[in-house]
């Protein structure tokens, strides 16, 4: 419970700040940070407009796209603290629920028979399909590293010790952090604020949605930010009291929004068909993340 | 006994009593009959699923000895699918044949062999004797071969069936080599003999043993490499066909693989190791090659074989779980691949249906030519958007479960941190996860360019909805997928019999890991069943906001372009260009392109033919060199008479002359054995 409200909390400011550190870096006085949050009500209180190849499906997609995230949530715990949703394997739910809001936001973007969106679409599905395997087989460093297999056991009896461990928990933070930028399409996989549909991921797909459905994706965008930053605040969190793990979990959204902001204004973009290698690379960071645990079990010498 | 005569009398009769009818009348009596059976061994699988086995013995005769009929839960859960899969079938391809009213001898034909494959399937779960069991197997070859080419005036038709049925007799060939091997030691035709065999001899005979039935079996069921025929065999058959093929037909390879681990007693690990192996790689090369077909039914044939890959990563943990003495790795291990071999068969047979519609109004599986078909067909399109979100495992679908448990299972396995498990398991886990993501890109692909957008192509009929017949059946396997979906626990509760085969759990014996299992299903079915509901609370309230705001229809955008046609649509090809580009050097893709060139240019266009290299490998090229040193023979096939003539002649004098020269012959061989 106490996860999920403070996800939807971080939630609020977590592209503000991002925008912010943007504007500082390039030197713009720049939006409050709670601007994105104002642009999506803005679009929550507007009409909209529906091409009319579009069927029932476009209606829908929307919809399910934010439920799925908002179950992903669900299961995310606070260090010892249970998400609302907590069984063995739980994260095989995190990662496939998701799977299901992408599938939709996949076909409602083919569904408008446009020539650009079905650009995104399949970059979309590509590269998620390779960000699967590292995710997995970080998970499953880690369920062989404490003996758990659900999220809220393995991040409770997740602490660092040896020097390996160090390196493996700030490997498991890159990954987790490219991770985000892949699913949310952001720099360096992808740059939203582009204005070629030829060479956007996200946004080209949803060019047609307009309205409340926009506002709907939009914030979807915002909470899997929060999503991602609580998975990586809760590697950091062991089995402190709440008193300590509410402000260590904000000050890790915030260093990760600001990270995220400095990655957007000092990389650039990479080569969209070089993108998928550079995915399937995160998986043998993974594998690394894995190895490393092999030698902390010292089931390899 | 009454049940076994009941069985038999019933398929007679209405075999006699087919060609004689009307085509309305035949379609009627296959139905029923098909029914009456379902309900005949469906009784005996319900009763095996809740502990009570069935044995009769069949007196048999002098060469095969007693045929013993035996139903354990293994056979039940098998029969039980089969007969679901069936009867949907038979309902839908009633209404699916009506488009060939005309050919009645043909129709007669099909609707035999519809009947006989039906028994041929039941009686291979539950004959244990192993001529019987060949004999039974051999039906089922000929009999679906005999449905798959329906459309026997079509050469490619004709040619995927002969292809199926080389291949099932190189199946049945080294099923029989087994079967040999065995009888001669044992002296018995009964299955209990394999046990025997496997229990006097060496754990590597035992291998050996397992691996020539695994051949054997591997043919039928798809596993890569021997998967070469379901490509062909699928798109070739009525849509039904295709439906039961991929349904059941295929798991029949898995049955025989289940029931072979049961019998053998043998090193499981070595067994679990190869099977982990064989089945991670049919499970990727086969998604991979699916997503790069432009055919639609030959696109959901390489996804059989893909999930016989998920099935076989079950088979091969729980063997593992047996070799290593964890008991919570065999359970969820073969839990899961029990569970997946129902799933698969629900949802393939619901795409195949889907396909089928699909071709029934357009005449076409070009998926590049199809498109926009979701406004025209909204219900086909929605049952096959249930069944791709089912088979790409997605939650809140059956397949999720099965998948779900897999997975568990991995997890499970490296929680224990044994040395001896945790390179196959990520190898399984990276293998699993990519299969997912590939599943998903492959019917993103497919449903987004088959049912979305507008037509690409302009078709002579309008495309319209497949009638109410045709959409029942189909309806009653998507209750059965979301059921599954959203209460899992109650199918592995049924499941607990057959997994109690494998697991070897005394009677009384509560494993505490099968509590924690079935209450981690129900929170699965939980979290679906939450997930609908939210998705229908937020869509509800979308509605609720949106409707006192103004919403206007206009064009998609276009960047400007204002007028778009349907050929401007991004088409599969494109959809999957940047995955083909990327595993090009898997594929062996005939491109054939045409530029536009010049001033005044003329038309251009891009053609790529996915073709198989593993086939060409393992197919194409033995073949070839058997074709060179065969056409060495040539001159023996001359075309004279006289030739021919003499060849009988000098036949005659050798069988005449063998006799007289058995002794000396006997002289030399010995002398030969004295060397």
């Amino acid at each position: 419970m106490i996860s999920l409200i403070l996800i939807l909390l971080a939630s609020l400011f977590f592209t503000g700040i991002i925008i912010r550190t943007k504007s500082i870096t390039s030197g713009r006085k720049g939006p409050g940070i709670f601007q994105p949050l104002k642009d999506i009500w803005r679009l929550f209180k507007k009409g909209s407009v529906y091409s009319k190849t579009t069927s029932f499906i476009f209606q829908v997609a929307p919809s399910i796209y934010i439920a799925s995230i908002l179950m992903a949530i669900l299961v995310i715990p606070l260090g010892q603290y249970k998400g609302i949703i907590s069984f063995e394997g739980d994260f095989v739910f995190f990662a496939y629920v998701l799977g299901t809001g992408k599938f939709f936001s996949i076909i409602s973007a083919m569904d408008t028979g446009s020539s650009f969106e079905g650009m995104g679409a399949s970059r979309e599905a590509l590269f998620s399909m390779f960000a699967e395997p590292a995710f997995f087989i970080l998970i499953g460093s880690f369920a062989l590293l404490t003996g758990h297999t659900s999220f809220q056991e393995i991040f409770a009896s997740l602490h660092f010790g040896s020097y390996i461990s160090y390196i493996l928990g700030a490997l498991a933070t890159f990954v987790l952090v490219m991770m985000t930028m892949v699913e949310n399409s952001r720099m360096p996989i992808d740059d939203p604020k582009t204005h070629l549909e030829l060479t956007m991921v996200h946004e080209v797909m949803i060019l047609d949605n307009s309205g409340f459905d926009l506002g709907m994706i939009l914030y979807g965008t915002n909470l899997k930010f929060a999503m991602y930053g609580a998975l990586i605040a809760n590697l950091f969190m062991g089995s402190f009291p709440l008193y300590l793990t509410i402000p260590i979990f904000f000050v890790i959204q915030v260093l990760f929004a600001v990270t995220v902001g400095i990655l957007e204004s000092f990389t650039a973009r990479f080569r969209m068909n070089h993108n998928a290698q550079y995915i399937l690379a995160l998986s043998s960071v993974s594998l690394l993340i894995f190895l490393g645990v092999l030698l902390v079990l010292k089931l390899v010498s | 006994m009454v049940i076994v005569t009941a069985f038999v009398v019933v398929i007679f009769l209405a075999i006699i009593l087919v060609p004689f009818l009307s085509v309305t009348w035949k379609g009627i009596i296959t139905v029923t009959t098909v029914t009456i059976i379902a309900i005949i061994s469906s009784v005996i699988a319900f009763q095996s699923l809740i502990g009570k086995n069935f044995e009769y013995l069949f007196p048999g005769s002098p060469i095969t000895g007693i045929v013993p009929v035996r139903i354990d839960a293994l056979s039940g859960w098998f029969i039980a699918i089969i007969n679901f899969t069936f009867l949907t079938g038979a309902f839908y391809g009633m209404q699916y044949m009506k488009a060939y009213r005309s050919q009645k001898s043909n129709l007669s034909l099909h609707c035999i062999c519809f009947i006989l494959l039906q028994a041929s399937l039941i009686s291979i779960c539950s004959l244990q004797n192993m001529l019987a069991f060949l004999v039974a197997w051999e039906i089922m070859a000929l009999s679906s071969f005999v449905l798959i080419i329906f459309e026997h005036h079509k050469r490619e038709t004709l040619s995927a069936g002969i292809n199926f049925l080389i291949q099932s007799h190189i199946c049945i060939m080294f099923l029989t080599l087994a079967f040999i091997w065995v009888a001669m030691r044992m002296n018995s035709y009964d299955f209990k003999a394999i046990m025997l065999f496997s229990n006097s001899n060496s754990l590597l005979t035992g291998v050996a043993l397992f691996l020539c039935f695994f051949f054997g079996f591997a043919i039928k069921a798809g596993f890569v490499p021997f998967h070469t025929w379901l490509p062909y065999a699928h798109p070739a058959a009525p849509s039904h066909i295709s439906g039961i093929m991929s349904g059941v037909i295929i798991k029949i390879g898995i049955y025989g693989i289940m029931r072979m681990l049961l019998l053998i007693k043998t090193d499981y690990l070595v067994i679990g190791y190869i099977l982990l192996f064989v089945s991670i790689v049919s499970g990727i090369y086969g998604v991979m090659l699916a997503i790069i077909q432009h055919n639609l039914k030959r696109l959901l044939a390489y996804h059989s074989i893909e999930n016989i890959g998920i099935i076989g990563i079950g088979i091969g943990l729980g063997c593992i779980g047996i070799g290593k003495g964890n008991h919570l790795l065999t359970l969820l291990g073969f839990a899961g691949a029990l569970l997946h071999i129902l799933n698969h068969s629900l949802f393939k047979s619901l795409l195949f249906y889907g396909a089928g519609n699909v071709y029934q109004s357009t005449h076409t599986m070009d998926i590049e030519k199809l498109g926009g078909l979701g406004k025209s067909m909204p219900h086909t399109s929605f049952l096959f958007l249930i069944a791709a979100l089912a088979i790409c495992g997605l939650p809140p679908f059956n397949g999720f479960v099965s998948e779900f448990l897999i997975y568990n299972g991995m997890f499970t396995g490296l929680k224990v941190s044994d040395q001896a498990l945790i390179l196959p398991i990520v190898f399984g886990i990276f293998g699993l996860a990519l299969i997912g993501g590939l599943a998903m890109l492959c019917f993103t692909k497919a449903f987004g360019s088959i049912f979305s957008g507008t037509l690409r192509h302009n078709f002579q009929h309008a495309p319209g909805e497949a009638d109410f017949g045709k959409l029942i059946p189909m309806y009653a396997v998507f209750i059965l997928i979301t059921a599954i979906g959203l209460f899992p626990k109650i199918f592995i509760t049924a499941l607990s019999e057959p997994i109690k085969l494998f697991t070897h759990y005394p009677d009384d014996y509560i494993p505490a890991d099968g509590l924690s299992i079935t209450a981690t299903m129900s929170m699965i079915g939980l979290c679906s069943g939450a997930f609908l509901g939210l998705t229908g609370l937020i869509f509800f309230l979308r509605k609720r906001i949106m409707s006192n705001k103004p919403q206007t229809v206009n064009v998609t955008w276009g960047c400007g372009y204002v007028a778009p046609t349907g050929k401007m649509q991004y088409t599969a090809s494109s959809f999957v260009r940047a995955y083909r580009k990327l595993a090009e050097p898997v594929f062996s893709i005939h491109k054939k392109k045409k530029e536009i060139r010049g001033v005044f240019p003329k038309s251009g266009g891009q053609e790529t033919h996915p073709y198989d290299k593993l086939e060409g490998w393992f197919i194409d090229y033995p073949l070839q060199q058997l074709r060179k040193f065969l056409s060495r023979f040539i001159f023996l096939q001359n075309g004279n008479l006289q030739f021919y003539i003499l060849y009988g002649v000098a036949f005659i004098t050798l069988v005449l002359v063998i006799p007289f020269a058995y002794d000396y012959i006997k002289a030399v061989i010995k002398f030969l054995n004295q060397l």
